[in-house]
C-alpha cells in the first residue's frame, strides 16, 4: 500500500508554491509564467487532486503574482479541472485570488491569531465567495504545539464558525505539523501530539477534515531526501488512520511504507512515535548513511531529455513516457521535413524502430503487457499528432504488416482480452479494425471484405460464444472465404477449436492462447515463406487432438437414476435459520471505498497476463517490477474512481422460502408465485464415498431458504470514451479490469452482508480479505454459467425473481451475457455443507429429462447444454 | 411567509410554470426606431434595445406578461436581461439602468398581482439578470490568456446596481440566468448577498446555467455538477438550466442535476434548435411532450421556455404537466464538495 494513495486521502500538489519549490520561485521571479503554468499541469498529470498556489515571497508582489497565475491556469482546462487551494498568510492576497477562481476553492488559511473578529470576518468572506477553508490551530496566544492546545483551539474555532452558519464540512483543520528530532527535548512528542489531537478533534467536531504540511516534520534533515521521504511516509502511515485526510505533499516523493529499508523505517518510527528520548539521536546517526543515495537515479531520469530526438522517441516508447512525445514527434517531423522528407517517415523510421524494440523485449519476456500497452499509448499520441500532416500531404498511409478484423461475437460483451490483443498487434505494425462487441457474423464478414483483410480474430468470454464462433466459421465457409480465422478468449481452447470450429471452415483456423502469442501467429500467417508450413502444422496438431479425443476412453457416465441414488446427503439438522430480513433488498449506490478493501487482485494481474499470486507477485523476480508499476497505476485510478465517483455500484439481493423437489428447487417468491429452479446433477462415475452432486442436495425437502443476487458497476462508458479520445488504451483497459474487480468485490461484500446481516446465519463472522478470497466462509454463491450450475439460461429466471433489470440496470443479451460487463449474479446456499463442484459431462438421459423439466424442445436444451454434452 | 417560503409551499403542491421568450414576442410588434427611442433623446439608435421598452413602449412588455400569465405561468421574469450598465453602454443608455429595472419590475409586479387577485393562486416576479457580454474567466485575446476585460469587483458593482433597482420595483427573487461563465455568476451572487445585507432581509436567488456544448459544460468549462458545487453557497431557491439547446439535448443534464441538487429545479429550454434560417420552429406540443417526460420522471419543479418559445408553448407545457407530482427534494449526505471545472467530492 502506498500511504499517499490510501482511500479517501487527498493529494494536494505543492510544486506551485514559491515557499516550497525553488524552481517555481525562480520561474515566477523571472516572470516566466508560461513555464510556471507547466509546473501546475505536471502536478495535475501526476495525480494532484487539488493544487496549492502560494506566492508569499518578500520580493514579489504576491497579489499580482497570485491573480496573474490564477487567470492563466483558468485558461488551461486540463489544469483548471481540479479545485484550487489559495495559499497565503496575507488575507489581501487570498481575497484577490478568490476573485479569480471560478469553481469552489479552498482558502489556506485563516486563524484566530488576530482575535475572533477578523477570524469571523474572513470566514464570512469565504462563505460569500463560496470557498472551503483551512483553519490553522493558532490563537491570540500563538500557535498550538501540545495536543491539548491543538484540541482547545480547534474546538473553539469550530464553535465560532458553525455559530455563523459556516458549513462544518467546509472546515479543514491544520493542527500544525512541527519538526521532530531537532535535538530539543520538548519537540520530541510533536508528531504524537498532532496525531492524538486529530483523533480528539475528529470525534468532537463532526464533518471536519484535516490537513497538514509535511515538510516541516523533517526540517532537521534538509538535504537528505531519502530520510525525509521515509519520515513523511511513516508519519502518514499513522496520521491517516487517525483522520488526516489531506496533506500538502509531493506524491511522487513518498515511499511505499513496506519498501522503506527496515532499519531506517524502525528508526523513523521511533522518532515519529516518540518511543524513547534517544530516538532522535539514533536517526541523526543513521541518516548519514542515506544522504545522497537518490541523486544518481534522479540524474539518470533527467538525462535522457538531453539526447538526440530519435533516441528520445525510442526511449519514450520503451519506457512508456508520454509526457514529451508530442513535442518530440514534432521535432522529429521538422527535422525530417528540413531534409526534404515526409511526415510518414517519422512513423516508418524512429517510431517503428522504437516499437520494434518494444516488440522484441516483449517477445523475449523482458517486458510485460502493462508496459507494452503504455508504449502503445505513446505511439498513438505520436501518430495522432502526425496524422493531420500526413493527410495534408495526401500520402497514402503505409500499409502495415497486415490487416486484422477483430470482434467479440454476437451475444457477448466482454472485450478486455480482445482490446489487449488489438493493442499488441498494433504495436507490432498490424492494422487492426476493431468492430467492438456483440458483432453479428454478417458484419464481421462484411468488414473483412470491405477492408480487404488478411485475417479475422474472434473473441468471447462466455460459453455460448463458443457456438457463435462456430457459426461465424460456417458462414465464412458458405461465403467461400479463405483468410485465416483466429480464435481467442477465456472460454476458448485448443480442444474446442480443433473439435468444433476448425471442421466448420476450410481456411486456416488457429487458437491463440494469449496476447503474447498473437503477434507470432499473425506474423507467420502474413509471411510469404512461413505461412503454408505453419498452417499445415496447426492443421496436423488439431487433427491429432481430434484423433486423441476420439480414441480417449471418456470417463464413464452413470444413468441419471444411479446418480440420484448416489446424491449428497446433507445433514438437514444443520440447515440455516430463517433469514433476519427475507425478501428483496436493493442497493443503489454501495460505497466504492468500502468495496475497494474486498478486491481480489490475483485475477487482475492475470487479466494483464502477469502470472502470480497477489501480494507475492509484487516481489516476483521476473514480473515484480511490472506488477508493482501496474498496481501503482491501478491504485491511482481507484483513488480517482472512489473520490471523483466515476462509477456506481448497484446491487440487489433476495432471500426466499423454498423446498426441494427432486433436482428442482421450488422457490416461493411471493404468496402465489412459485418459481422452479432446475439444477443439473453430476453423472460421472464416482469412486466409493463420493457423491454425484447437485445444488438441490443442499436444500431441505421439508422447507428451507435460498437466496439470489445480482451486482454491477455502472458508469465506465464516459471515461472509456474520454480515454479513447486521448488515445489511451492503457487506462481504457485498466478501468475495465478495475470495474470487473469491483463487481467481484461487490459480490463478495454483499455475500458477507447477507451472511452476517440479511440472512444472519453467520452473525459474528470475522474474516480477513485473504480468508474471503479463499472462501473460508459458510455457504456458497454459485453463478449461472459456472461449473456448479453451468446453465446460463437460469439468469433470466433469477433476474425475474430479483426484478434485477429494474433494480440494478443490468440487462441480458440473447446469449445471457450481462451488460454492463462488470456484473456478477448467482444464488445463495446457506447450508454449512454446501460446496462448489463442477457438473461436467452429463448423459443424454438427463438432457432429455431436463428439456422436459424446462418445457423446451430437445434442440433448445442441447444448445443450452452443449458445453456439458459429449 | 416570505417569498422563499411561499414559492417552496407552492412548489410542494405542483409543478410550477415560468414564462417564455420576450425577444420573439416583441418582434411580432414590428416596432420601428421611433417606437423604441420614444422621447428619451438618446444619442444612439435604440432599435433592438428590448429592455428600454419599459420606458418608451411599456404596453409591449406588459401585454407579453399578460399573455404568459393567461397561458398558465406562475412566474414572470422581468424583461431586463440586458438592463445592466455594460450592455446598455452599447445604446448610450447606462444612466437609465436604474429606471429600466425599477419600471420593469413594477410592471411585472402589477400584472402578477392582478392575476393573483383574480384567482387567488400566488404569482411571482423573478428579477432577471443576464450575464453581460463580458466574462471574468476568459480572455478575449487569444495571445494573452491572462488578460480580462473586466474584474470581479467591477462586475459585482454592475450587478449590484441592477439588483437594487429590481428589488425596489418589487421583484420576489433575483434570477441570475443564462450563466455561461460561472465566475460571473459568483459575482452576481455576491452582489445579491450585499444587497440583501443592506436591506436586512432574505433575497432568494434563482440560478440558471446555460450549456454551450452537448457534453454538458458552459463556456467557462464547468460541468453541471461542478457548477452546482461552485454556487451552492448562494442557497439558491432554484437551480437549473436555460437556453442552451432544445429540451431533447438538455435531457441527460437535467437528469444529472435533479439527482444532485437539494433545491428546486427550474428548466426553461429553447424551443428546439434553430433551423437553417435561425428560426425556432419546434411545435408547442413537441416541446411540451419533451419537457413533460422530465415531469414524468420526477426531475423538475418549475418549467418554462427560452428562445423561440411563445405563450402557446407555455400553455402546452402547463397542460402537459397539470396534475403531475412535482420532484421531491433529495436529502444530500454531508460531504465536502469542491470544484474546479470538474466536481471533487471528498469522502466523509
Amino acid at each position: 500500500m502506498t500511504t499517499a494513495s490510501s482511500t479517501n486521502f487527498v493529494n494536494i500538489g505543492e510544486r506551485t508554491n514559491v515557499t516550497g519549490s525553488a524552481r517555481f520561485k525562480k520561474l515566477i521571479m523571472a516572470d516566466d509564467y508560461a513555464a510556471a503554468v507547466e509546473v501546475a499541469r505536471q502536478q495535475v498529470e501526476n495525480g494532484a487532486q487539488v493544487i496549492d498556489i502560494n506566492m508569499d515571497e518578500g520580493l514579489l508582489d504576491a497579489e499580482r503574482a497570485m491573480t496573474t497565475f490564477l487567470k492563466l491556469i483558468a485558461a488551461e482546462p486540463d489544469i483548471a479541472r481540479v479545485p484550487i487551494m489559495i495559499d497565503s498568510s496575507k488575507w489581501d492576497v487570498i481575497e484577490a485570488g478568490l476573485k479569480c477562481v471560478s469553481g469552489k476553492p479552498i482558502v489556506n488559511s485563516i486563524s484566530m491569531k488576530e482575535g475572533e473578529e477578523p477570524f469571523l470576518a474572513h470566514a464570512r468572506k469565504c462563505m460569500a465567495y463560496g470557498a472551503a477553508v483551512v483553519v490553522m490551530a493558532f490563537d491570540e496566544k500563538g500557535q498550538a504545539d501540545t495536543e491539548d492546545r491543538k484540541v482547545e483551539i480547534c474546538q473553539r474555532a469550530y464553535k465560532l464558525l458553525t455559530g455563523i452558519g459556516f458549513p462544518p464540512e467546509d472546515i479543514i483543520f491544520d493542527p500544525n505539523v512541527f519538526a521532530v528530532a531537532t535535538g530539543i527535548e520538548e519537540h520530541n512528542n510533536y508528531a504524537v501530539d498532532f496525531i492524538e489531537a486529530v483523533k480528539r478533534i475528529k470525534a468532537s467536531c463532526p464533518h471536519v477534515h484535516f490537513s497538514g504540511g509535511l515538510s516541516n516534520l523533517s526540517f532537521s534533515f534538509r538535504g537528505n531526501e531519502p530520510v525525509r521521504r521515509a519520515m513523511h511516509s511513516v508519519f502518514l502511515y499513522y496520521a491517516i488512520p487517525a483522520g488526516l485526510d489531506m496533506a500538502i505533499v509531493n506524491a511522487g516523493q513518498l515511499d511505499v511504507y513496506d519498501t522503506i529499508d527496515p532499519e531506517l523505517r524502525t528508526a523513523v518510527e521511533d522518532v515519529i512515535l516518540n518511543k524513547d528520548p534517544e530516538a532522535g539521536e539514533r536517526l541523526v546517526q543513521l541518516a548519514e548513511k542515506y544522504r545522497g543515495t537518490d541523486a544518481v537515479a534522479e540524474k539518470q531520469a533527467a538525462e535522457w531529455r538531453g539526447w538526440d530526438v530519435i533516441k528520445r522517441l525510442e526511449h519514450a516508447l520503451v519506457k512508456g513516457i508520454d509526457a514529451h512525445v508530442v513535442d518530440d514527434t514534432e521535432e522529429a517531423r521538422q527535422q525530417i521535413a528540413d531534409r526534404g522528407g515526409k511526415p510518414i517517415e517519422v512513423i516508418e523510421g524512429p517510431l517503428m524502430d522504437g516499437m520494434n524494440v518494444v516488440g522484441d523485449l516483449f517477445g523475449s519476456g523482458k517486458m510485460f503487457l502493462p508496459q507494452v500497452v503504455k508504449s502503445a499509448r505513446v505511439m498513438k499520441k505520436a501518430v495522432a499528432h502526425l496524422l493531420p500532416f500526413i493527410e495534408a500531404e495526401k500520402e497514402e498511409g503505409a500499409r502495415g504488416k497486415g490487416k486484422i478484423i477483430m470482434a467479440t461475437v454476437k451475444g457477448d460483451v466482454h472485450d478486455i482480452g480482445k482490446n489487449i490483443v488489438g493493442v499488441v498487434l498494433q504495436c507490432n505494425g498490424f492494422d487492426v479494425v476493431d468492430l467492438g462487441v456483440m458483432v453479428p457474423w454478417s458484419d464481421i464478414l462484411k468488414a473483412a471484405n470491405e477492408n480487404d483483410a488478411d485475417m479475422i480474430g474472434l473473441s468471447g468470454l462466455i460459453t455460448p460464444s463458443l457456438d457463435e464462433m462456430v457459426t461465424v466459421a460456417e458462414e465464412m465457409q458458405t461465403a467461400e472465404m479463405t483468410m485465416p480465422l483466429l480464435i481467442g478468449g477465456a472460454t476458448t481452447s485448443k480442444v474446442h477449436t480443433a473439435l468444433k470450429i476448425a471442421p466448420a471452415y476450410k481456411g486456416p483456423v488457429v487458437h491463440v492462447l494469449d496476447a503474447s502469442r498473437a503477434v507470432g501467429v499473425a506474423t507467420t500467417l502474413v509471411s510469404q515463406t512461413g505461412r503454408d508450413a505453419y498452417v499445415a502444422k496447426v492443421a496436423d496438431e488439431y487433427e491429432a487432438v481430434r484423433v486423441a479425443r476420439a480414441n480417449k476412453g471418456q470417463s464413464a457416465l452413470v444413468s441419471i437414476e444411479q446418480a440420484r441414488d448416489n446424491s449428497f446427503d446433507a445433514d438437514m439438522t444443520l440447515k440455516p435459520k430463517r433469514p433476519m430480513m427475507p425478501g428483496v433488498h436493493e442497493f443503489r449506490d454501495w460505497d466504492l471505498a468500502d468495496l475497494r478493501g474486498y478486491i481480489d487482485w490475483t485475477p487482475f494481474f492475470r487479466a494483464w497476463e502477469l502470472a502470480g499470486v497477489y501480494p507475492a507477485i509484487l516481489e516476483d523476480d521476473v514480473v515484480g517490477e511490472s506488477a508493482r508499476s501496474l498496481f501503482a497505476d491501478a491504485q491511482k485510478m481507484l483513488d480517482q474512481i472512489v473520490e471523483e465517483q466515476w462509477l456506481t455500484a448497484r446491487g440487489v439481493a433476495g432471500l426466499w422460502p423454498c423446498r426441494r423437489k427432486g433436482d428442482d428447487v421450488i422457490v416461493h417468491v411471493a404468496d402465489d408465485e412459485h418459481v422452479t429452479l432446475p439444477f443439473l446433477r453430476q453423472q460421472i462415475q464416482k469412486r466409493a464415498g463420493r457423491a454425484n452432486m447437485c445444488l438441490a442436495d443442499f436444500i431441505d425437502r421439508d422447507g428451507d431458504w435460498i437466496g439470489g443476487f445480482a451486482v454491477s458497476i455502472h458508469g465506465i462508458d464516459r471515461h472509456i470514451a474520454r480515454f479513447k479520445a486521448e488515445h489511451d488504451d492503457y487506462r481504457d483497459i485498466l478501468l475495465k479490469a478495475l470495474a470487473d474487480r469491483l463487481a467481484e468485490a461487490f459480490a463478495e461484500r454483499l455475500h458477507k452482508y447477507v451472511r452476517t446481516s440479511l440472512w444472519g446465519y453467520a452473525e459474528g463472522e470475522q474474516l480477513t480479505n485473504e480468508a474471503l478470497i479463499k472462501e473460508e466462509y459458510r455457504g456458497i454463491r454459485p453463478a449461472p454459467g459456472y461449473p456448479a450450475c453451468p446453465e446460463h439460461s437460469l439468469k433470466p429466471i433469477l433476474f425475474k425473481m430479483l426484478d434485477a433489470h429494474k433494480r440494478t440496470g443490468i440487462s441480458l443479451t440473447e446469449s445471457f451475457a450481462m451488460l454492463p460487463t462488470a456484473a456478477v449474479s448467482g444464488f445463495y446456499f446457506g447450508h454449512p455443507q454446501a460446496e462448489y463442484f463442477g457438473v461436467a459431462r452429463i448423459g443424454r438421459d438427463q438432457l432429455e429429462e431436463y428439456a422436459g423439466r424446462r418445457g423446451v424442445s430437445l434442440e433448445q436444451a442441447e444448445r443450452w447444454l452443449r458445453p456439458n454434452l459429449d | 411567509m416570505n417569498a422563499r417560503e411561499k414559492l417552496l409551499a407552492e412548489a410542494a403542491k405542483r409543478i410550477l410554470i415560468t414564462d417564455g421568450a420576450f425577444g420573439t414576442e416583441i418582434q411580432n410588434w414590428k416596432l420601428d426606431e421611433a417606437a423604441y427611442a420614444g422621447d428619451l433623446g438618446l444619442t444612439k439608435d435604440q432599435k433592438g434595445n428590448n429592455d428600454i421598452l419599459a420606458l418608451t413602449k411599456p404596453e409591449v412588455p406588459e401585454s407579453i406578461h399578460r399573455a404568459y400569465f393567461e397561458a398558465g405561468a406562475d412566474i414572470a421574469e422581468t424583461n431586463t436581461f440586458s438592463a445592466n450598465r455594460i450592455s446598455q453602454a452599447d445604446y448610450a443608455a447606462e444612466h437609465l439602468v436604474r429606471e429600466i429595472n425599477v419600471e420593469s419590475a413594477k410592471m411585472a409586479r402589477r400584472v402578477a398581482d392582478e392575476f393573483e387577485a383574480k384567482d387567488g393562486r400566488p404569482r411571482f416576479v423573478a428579477g432577471a439578470i443576464g450575464p453581460t457580454n463580458k466574462t471574468l474567466s476568459l480572455s478575449p485575446d487569444v495571445n494573452d490568456p491572462g488578460f480580462r476585460e473586466i474584474d470581479f469587483d467591477e462586475l459585482k458593482d454592475v450587478y449590484r446596481e441592477q439588483v437594487d433597482a429590481l428589488l425596489e420595483g418589487g421583484a420576489d427573487f433575483i434570477l441570475i440566468e443564462t450563466v455561461f461563465d460561472t465566475l460571473n455568476a459568483k459575482a452576481g451572487i455576491m452582489a445579491v448577498g450585499e444587497a440583501a445585507d443592506a436591506l436586512g432581509r432574505d433575497v432568494p436567488i434563482m440560478l440558471s446555467m446555460t450549456l454551450t456544448d452537448l457534453s454538458g459544460r458552459n463556456l467557462s468549462g464547468h460541468t453541471v455538477e461542478a457548477f452546482w458545487h461552485a454556487v451552492r453557497h448562494a442557497r439558491p431557491v432554484t437551480i437549473g438550466l436555460n437556453c442552451s439547446f432544445g429540451a431533447e439535448q438538455l435531457r441527460p443534464h437535467v437528469a444529472t442535476l435533479a439527482k444532485l441538487a437539494d433545491t428546486l429545479i427550474m428548466v426553461y429550454p429553447n424551443a428546439g434548435l434553430p433551423n437553417e434560417l435561425g428560426e425556432y420552429d419546434e411545435a408547442p406540443e413537441t416541446t411540451a411532450s419533451l419537457v413533460g417526460k422530465w415531469a414524468q420522471a420526477g426531475q423538475v419543479n418549475i418549467l418554462g421556455g427560452c428562445c423561440g418559445s411563445t405563450p402557446e408553448h407555455i400553455a402546452a407545457i402547463a397542460k402537459a404537466v397539470e396534475g403531475r407530482a412535482p420532484r421531491m427534494l433529495p436529502t444530500l449526505e454531508v460531504r465536502t464538495r469542491l470544484a474546479g471545472l470538474e466536481p471533487f467530492t471528498m469522502a466523509a
